[in-house]
């Protein structure tokens, strides 16, 4: 092995810590529900690949961007209200596992509308930027993956300064740590819940339009959503700092380990890297980094 | 066969009666598509169900990755068969199911300990590795091309399982044993354990119930009865399989399996892939007899995917309890009982 | 007392006036020579403060628990009782102080160990295991003294014949003395109430503990309800002659039933004594006693 070719390293190291801001975007809109609602929600990759697909056959028969774009959202925002109400309401009351599995069939239910609705072919996505890479003091950066960073960034904040600062934040936490109590202080439930997942909604539309234009739109998009899990273990279910966080590591450690150890085994390894990685520090911090301890009510 | 008592003779008719069913009926039917098509992969997934049913219904911790056991089962049997000189079938079997236990375990340490989503997340990581692992290293399926395997014959004492009944009745023997097994293993004090774990965690730890044991031992017999099922699946049913046809879809087949047969039941897993197995034909039938050639194979096989989905969805709204209790709801009915205690509490 | 004289004295002679086989002296060996021995039989918190993000839950808690009395812990809501029993039980970990079991002291209470250590709970929201039978439930309190493996109850030989024997009729036993007799098969997630709660005392009471922790074992009920049950409590206290800790808010029970009172409010011990003494304290008056608790029947 030659010199140890540092700028290699930290173009490595770039491009994974943006493809993680976008594994953490993913992994917000499982911290939105899982929040407000103690669910995790499995049906949040088929919803981003919805998002994404909705959007694209509808450039591609020639509605403009923006007008699109709207009405993704507000196909989004109508179908989490349906969840709401079809899915959610009447399962109110049971195990975290059981709405967890309502989630699994909700997955397969959007993934089929999907594809039903506008065929199974991959599409291209174009959003404006291309994936040039540019030259930052010697290292090569890829154009696509800063704007992308800079959007996921720019919600993320949002979002933090939603739940910090804002009224229905607050009752979003309040809803999250007692919706027993939340109902019986006059929060309405419905409301807080439906609004939950209609931001996880537009999560998810950003973040389909963003891994689309990487990607292309295709069904495996759905799939990208189990690289959030790690993130979620790493970073803690209810934590959007964690989730940043989380998506940071595992994009940086994902792509590292993809170049310098995938040689050895012949590639392949982000498949399960990151996953593995989640385990093994399941070992040490079960909570996750800014996860809170479950408090057991006995 | 009530839940009330573990007795383990208690409710015996049904299962007595189902198997003379399928030991006598089948050859009967003289149908070579019946085995090959429908009898041979409902009996594996059953018993891939009745393993994920022991640790879902039964001790209540969630697995997403049954399908990489299944593998591991499938994988580990050749390659014992294939370098081992002269393995016996039954040790084969049970040695590759004690493989896939035993990778269980690994992964499945960590998360054990916890609560909440970690198993599933595990199990995960097992199901991604495991397919990777076997599709990289050409060991694993003799350096063949992209990890194919072909099976070999099923043969025991010389006694060769060849011909589509042949292999029908060995699937039906293992399955019936490894079945009984498990009715039994959650009916002791063992399976009691599991229950407590299920129901109530921290006062079972409270009292005293071992529960990390619990979690372990059950997450391991899981996965043997799993691993043993994915011989079958490759030995008995497909004869030739790929790391692919292990992936995600097909643990969450079984996930579905437990879901809609009922979970914490035995019987459930059966009545689950009898489902699983019947839909797709079902569809493309009424699809051809509704629509001509009009449906094509991709949008239904999406229509499949919604179908199964709303079930998933309807069966957790109404009937969390799965189709084995509707089953049991419905010969209560015929025979004119009303049953005093209601369903256990929805979970 | 020892504890298999009292194990032997706990419970009636069976029918006929002789002993089952399974609690012959031989049989009996299997489940008492599980428990550790050595040490006085003293329960006690010293010095014991709790915090769940900055509510003082428990604060410096000194209370030292007479081998065989029973001492009720009474206060308003909110005053600590239920942490006090979860200290005990290892559920929470103090920030300081700590807890003594049979002369052992730890910083944190043993909580898989305390079956073994003689140490069992009732639980005030229910800790039943609602897919289980009645007797399954009872038997399950039994479950920490099990040592055959699962191949030989799966074949059904060695110890594990013997312990499914002894299991049996200790359950039988316990559920004779609670009268649960008629519930012995029924699922308990479908019995009333009431009946829920004799039984989780049941299950408490089956393996004979040193120390029975009863948290508001009478809540929720019926007049008629809480006085069978109060019955029950005192006919386990005869059986048993275990120490006994009682949360309860029921006043008349708590008076005539206790040896000894302590009084928690915010945190903190402002009283402790005879029953007596209690009731004509000045600060637990003004603090508890004397008000009508809305909504108790008094």
């Amino acid at each position: 092995m030659g010199d140890f070719d540092i700028s290699f390293f930290i173009e490595v190291l770039v491009g994974g810590l943006l493809s993680g801001v976008m594994y953490a975007l993913v992994a917000i809109g499982f911290v939105l529900i899982y929040k407000t609602s103690g669910v995790l929600n499995f049906a949040q990759g088929p919803l981003l690949l919805f998002a994404a697909l909705t959007y694209v056959s509808l450039i591609e028969r020639g509605v403009s961007p923006p007008f699109a774009l709207v009405v993704v959202f507000a196909a989004m925002a109508l179908i989490g209200i349906a969840i709401e109400r079809t899915v959610l309401t009447p399962l109110a009351n049971r195990s975290p596992i059981t709405l967890f599995m309502a989630t699994l069939g909700l997955a397969y239910v959007v993934e089929g509308a999907a594809q039903l609705l506008w065929g199974g072919q991959v599409h291209a996505l174009d959003i404006g930027v291309s994936d040039t890479p540019f030259d930052v003091y010697g290292v090569l950066v890829s154009k696509f993956d800063l704007f992308a960073a800079g959007v996921a960034g720019l919600m993320v904040a949002a979002l933090v300064a939603f739940f910090q600062f804002t009224r229905v934040g607050l009752s979003f936490r309040a809803a999250a740590s007692d919706s027993y109590a939340a109902g019986a202080i006059g929060l309405r439930l419905h409301l807080i819940l439906a609004t939950a997942w209609i931001a996880a909604g537009f999560v998810a539309l950003v973040a389909g339009l963003l891994w689309g234009a990487r990607l292309g739109v295709q069904f495996s998009l759905s799939l990208v959503v189990l690289k959030a899990l790690p993130v979620l273990v790493l970073g803690g279910f209810d934590s959007i700092l964690g989730a940043i966080v989380g998506g940071l590591i595992v994009g940086a450690t994902e792509k590292l380990a993809e170049v310098y150890i995938g040689p050895f085994f012949g590639g392949g390894i982000e498949i399960w890297f990151a996953y593995v990685v989640a385990l093994a520090f399941l070992l040490v911090r079960p909570a996750g980094l800014f996860g809170r301890v479950q408090v057991e009510r006995v | 066969m009530s839940r009330a008592t573990f007795s383990p003779f208690a409710g015996w008719l049904f299962p007595v009666l189902a198997i003379a069913l399928a030991v006598i009926a089948p050859p009967l039917l003289n149908s070579d598509y019946l085995f090959e098509a429908i009898l041979l992969p409902f009996l594996a997934l059953s018993l891939a169900g009745v393993g994920l049913n022991v640790l879902m219904g039964y001790t209540g911790q969630l697995s997403l990755g049954s399908a990489a056991f299944l593998a591991i089962g499938a994988y580990a049997a050749f390659n014992l068969n294939l370098r081992v000189a002269g393995l016996p079938l039954p040790v084969t079997i049970v040695v590759a199911g004690i493989l896939a236990a035993l990778v269980g375990v690994v992964f499945g340490l960590p998360s054990l300990r916890l609560r909440g989503f970690y198993l599933a997340v595990s199990t995960l990581a097992a199901q991604f590795f495991v397919q990777w692992a076997l599709t990289k290293f050409p060991w694993f399926s003799n350096d063949s091309n992209s990890g194919v395997i072909d099976a070999p014959k099923l043969e025991i004492a010389g006694i060769g399982f060849v011909s589509p009944l042949g292999r029908y009745y060995f699937t039906l023997a293992v399955v019936v044993l490894l079945t009984a097994l498990s009715a039994r293993l959650v009916g002791v004090k063992t399976g009691r354990d599991f229950a407590a774990v299920r129901d109530h965690e921290t006062a079972a730890k409270i009292i005293g119930v071992p529960v990390l044991k619990a979690k372990l031992v059950a997450f391991a017999y899981s996965s043997f009865v799993i691993g043993v099922a994915g011989v079958l699946w490759a030995f008995a049913y497909l004869r030739t399989v790929e790391p692919a046809g292990f992936n995600l879809d097909r643990s969450f087949q079984i996930l579905f399996i437990s879901i809609i047969g009922g979970l914490a039941t035995i019987r459930g897993a059966f009545f689950g892939a009898a489902v699983m197995v019947v839909l797709p034909l079902l569809l493309a039938r009424a699809s051809s007899a509704l629509a001509g050639d009009g449906i094509d194979s991709g949008s239904l096989d999406m229509i499949q995917r919604i179908a199964i989905g709303v079930l998933i969805i309807g069966f957790l709204i109404a009937e969390p309890d799965g189709l084995a209790a509707l089953f049991q709801r419905f010969v209560n009915g015929l025979a004119g009982r009303v049953r005093p205690e209601s369903s256990p509490a929805a979970r | 007392m020892t504890t298999l004289v009292r194990a032997a004295a706990s419970y009636p002679e069976a029918t006929e006036g002789e002993l089952s086989p399974a609690l012959r002296p031989e049989a009996r060996v299997l489940f008492d020579a599980r428990r550790e021995r050595g040490g006085s039989a003293t329960l006690a918190l010293e010095a014991v403060s709790l915090t769940f993000g900055g509510v003082a839950a428990l604060r410096d808690i000194n209370l030292a628990f007479a081998d065989g009395s029973i001492t009720a812990v009474i206060g308003p809501n909110g005053a600590g009782k239920t942490s006090l029993i979860n200290v005990i039980t290892g559920v929470y970990k103090p920030d300081r102080g700590r807890i003594v079991i049979r002369g052992q002291a730890y910083a944190r209470s043993p909580t898989s160990r305390l079956a073994a250590l003689g140490v069992a709970r009732t639980f005030q929201n229910l800790g039943l295991f609602k897919g289980l039978s009645t007797f399954d439930n009872v038997a399950s309190g039994l479950s920490f003294a099990a040592r055959s493996t699962l191949v030989e109850q799966v074949l059904g030989v060695g110890r594990a014949r013997a312990e499914a024997a002894e299991t049996r009729a200790r359950t039988d036993e316990a559920l004779e003395l609670l009268h649960l007799g008629p519930y012995r098969d029924r699922l308990v997630g479908a019995l009333p109430y009431g009946v829920q709660k004799r039984i989780e005392l049941a299950r408490a009471a089956v393996a004979s503990p040193h120390f029975l922790l009863l948290d508001e074992p009478l809540a929720g009920m019926t007049m008629d309800d809480k006085a069978e049950m109060s019955d029950f409590i005192r006919s386990v206290r005869r059986r048993l002659g275990a120490t006994i800790v009682l949360i309860e808010h029921d006043i008349g029970l708590v008076m005539s039933l206790s040896d000894r009172v302590a009084v928690l409010d915010y945190g903190r011990k402002i009283a402790e004594g005879t029953p007596a003494e209690v009731q004509a304290n000045q600060d637990v008056i003004e603090a508890y006693l004397g008000v009508p608790h809305p909504g108790e029947e008094g």
